[in-house]
């Protein structure tokens, strides 16, 4: 919640910043410029570059301010650490009261820390001491170090002077401090606004994760191996998939009798999300390879052959009306026309499926896999292991979003009339 | 010709329409929307199949399409996926001729529509006027007996119409194709028709036939001469009376139907 509303506020300021800075230097003078009415016309809306930025930079503030990171300059209170102590006082069978002291060490965890050293100290309430991991909480049994502290009577009574009862915790200095109904003290230091890193590292947590994988990689697996596993079946899936799908489509697109009689195969299929094979798949062929591109052929195929029905139907009939005023055969205007018309809506489909299919495999992964990217993440879950999560997830993203721009790369290249 | 719609009626599209064409004739087609010029052209070219009657060319009965008969679409209907070249040798190319002869047609071709500038450019980079350029020329380039015209002109504006309107007229006179011709503009009929048909509506048939000066009067001449000359405009308020009563009579009819 209070990471929304600094988002929120982040995002405000911003605005107003760049918005002054801009107005104060370099004015753009470009045709849009001028443009008087810009709210509804979507071709004066040019993506502001400083806004990109600032946007990417605030999310690693953002995530470096709540994780203590070594990166970000700023950041928001962490967990106390460091050595405190607190007092109380007992009341014993006989109605006398005495005061003792807990001397507490609050420690990172992985950190190798002994409890500080004390005096036992005089009066039946004797000096205590513990160690603590940050953000974690320990019961200091008092009644057991004290003398008497097993009869019947013996209390404790205040905390710091401030007097205590169960379920009326007492704050104090460095953390807080409540009484168990079985009558000892449980003290959880303060945990500050960051997240441990447990639940969120700290960006070059991710990083030096990141680099350790790739030298060594991850339960006897390399990185490249995960990934590129991940990869090889996409692809194997996705070419099986466009091998059969799009001559399908054209056939659909071409001749009544394999409309009839894939129409409601094909309508029927579409709309099953591929992820709900995968229980199937899994008891037809099992975790392995087989089973995992048959998975991505069938994710692939219809949408494929839908993109190639669609292409020849996008066909313009005076185009297929003038090949054939030249003289060109079935065979020629299949070729020469309709191949070729349909190739943007080939492409279009292609950059479809190969997203459907990079989530579908990173899911059956998730599933079962020996390895792969999926495989990774969901293994050291496991383990909590989050910044391999993490790291796992940018990377998915990362190839996802390369893969996206190679195939527009290849459609630009390809078909370079598509919307002229 | 009659179209049988699903609700069981039937539209007569065209009925007795009769003529013949001479080798070497420019015949315009005029007529309301809906008097069935479009269909006459589809089945000439052979993408319809009259239900009574037939085509003959050169003594063949027409029964498909075939590169005897060359088409020229509205919107060019050019292969964008192809250059300029490749787009006017399509025709040659699918019969096999060999590319240095096909190479010599595309270029005496494009020099004589003027686009010996553009041979290699991409389709989408021309203008409208040079895209029907472009399609005057792929369809001259296969060489056909009658050359089919479906509103050629009609997407362009005013000024490249006017142009293209001579140009039509020196190919015509340069290569002496049997050209048909359909349009809707009676001005564009009157200039470019040598014969000129007026087509009546419901059921398509023709109502009058002229027979024509400003064709010969245009070639290789001034067009907006031709458009002062003798008898043009008395020829055009007269065409131009007879379609407004045509639409007239439709739009009276639709009303009491409704």
């Amino acid at each position: 919640m209070m990471i929304l509303l600094l988002y929120v506020v982040v995002f405000v300021v911003a605005f107003f910043a760049v918005k002054y800075f801009s107005s104060r230097f370099g004015q753009v003078k470009d045709y849009t410029s001028l443009k008087t009415v810009t709210f509804g016309d979507e071709s004066a809306v040019t993506p502001n570059r400083a806004a990109s930025i600032i946007s990417v930079l605030t999310i690693f503030l953002i995530w470096g301010a709540f994780t203590g990171s070594k990166l970000t300059p700023i950041h928001v209170p962490g967990p106390f650490v460091g050595e405190t102590s607190f007092s109380y006082t007992a009341i014993n069978a006989a109605g006398a009261t005495d005061d003792a002291t807990v001397s507490i060490v609050v420690y990172r965890l992985g950190q190798d820390v002994s409890p500080p050293e004390i005096a036992p100290g005089d009066g039946f309430a004797r000096n205590n001491s513990a160690k603590i991991g940050a953000w974690r909480s320990k019961l200091i049994k008092a009644k057991n170090n004290d003398e008497g502290g097993k009869e019947q009577g013996y209390q404790i009574v205040a905390v710091n002077g401030v007097p205590i009862e169960v379920g009326m915790p007492v704050e104090i200095a460095d953390g807080d401090v409540s009484l168990t109904a079985k009558g000892s003290l449980n003290f959880t230091p303060s945990k500050g606004l960051q997240i441990e890193p447990i639940w969120m590292p700290a960006p070059e947590a991710v990083w030096s994760r990141f680099v350790e994988i790739l030298g060594q990689g991850y339960q006897g697996i390399t990185l490249a191996d995960h990934l590129g596993w991940s990869l090889i079946r996409v692809v194997a899936g996705f070419v099986a998939g466009s091998v059969v799908g799009i001559p399908l489509g054209y056939a659909m697109g071409l001749s009544g009798w394999f409309r009839g009689w894939f129409d409601p195969i094909v309508e029927f299929m579409r709309p099953v999300p591929p992820l709900a094979l995968i229980p199937l798949v899994i008891i037809w062929f099992g975790i392995g390879e087989t089973g995992k591109i048959i998975l991505l052929f069938l994710a692939a195929l219809w949408i494929m052959t839908i993109a190639a029905r669609a292409g020849v139907s996008g066909v313009n009939i005076t185009k297929v009306h003038a090949a054939y005023s030249l003289g060109a055969s079935k065979r020629q205007v299949l070729r020469h026309v309709i191949v070729p018309n349909s190739l943007p809506e080939i492409f279009t489909g292609a950059r479809v499926a190969m997203g459907v299919c990079w989530g579908t495999v990173v899911a059956a992964e998730l599933v079962a896999a020996e390895k792969g990217a999926g495989k990774m993440i969901v293994a050291a879950s496991k383990f909590q292991l989050t910044d391999i999560v993490i790291m796992g997830i940018i990377l998915i993203g990362v190839i996802g979003f390369g893969i996206d721009i190679l195939m527009r790369m290849a459609e630009k290249k390809l078909v370079p009339w598509k919307g002229k | 010709m009659r179209f049988d719609l699903p609700n069981g009626t039937s539209i007569q599209a065209l009925k007795d329409v009769s003529l013949e064409l001479k080798d070497g004739e420019l015949l315009s087609v005029l007529g309301p929307s809906g008097c069935g010029k479009s269909t006459l052209l589809n089945i000439l070219a052979g993408f319809l199949a009259p239900t009574e009657g037939k085509i003959v060319l050169n003594g063949n009965t027409v029964a498909g399409p075939g590169s005897e008969r060359g088409m020229v679409f509205q919107n060019g209907a050019l292969f964008e996926w192809m250059s300029v070249r490749a787009n006017v040798d399509f025709g040659p190319r699918m019969k096999n001729t060999p590319k240095k002869e096909r190479d010599q047609i595309t270029d005496h071709l494009l020099e004589t529509v003027g686009l010996g500038d553009f041979k290699d450019k991409a389709i989408y980079e021309l203008s409208g006027g040079m895209q029907q350029r472009v399609a005057l020329a792929r369809c001259l380039a296969n060489e056909p007996d009658v050359i089919l015209m479906d509103e050629p002109l009609g997407a362009l504006d005013a000024l490249t119409r006017e142009k293209m309107q001579g140009l039509v007229l020196d190919l015509w006179r340069e290569t002496g194709k049997t050209i048909i011709l359909i349009t809707h503009s009676v001005e564009e009929a009157l200039l470019l028709g040598e014969r000129l048909l007026v087509m009546a509506p419901r059921p398509g048939r023709i109502l009058k036939e002229y027979r024509l000066p400003f064709a010969e009067r245009g070639v290789g001449g001034d067009l907006r001469e031709v458009k002062k000359s003798d008898g043009f405009v008395e020829t055009r308020d007269e065409i131009l009376s007879m379609i407004w009563e045509m639409e007239d009579e439709i739009m009276g009819r639709t009303e009491d139907v409704a």
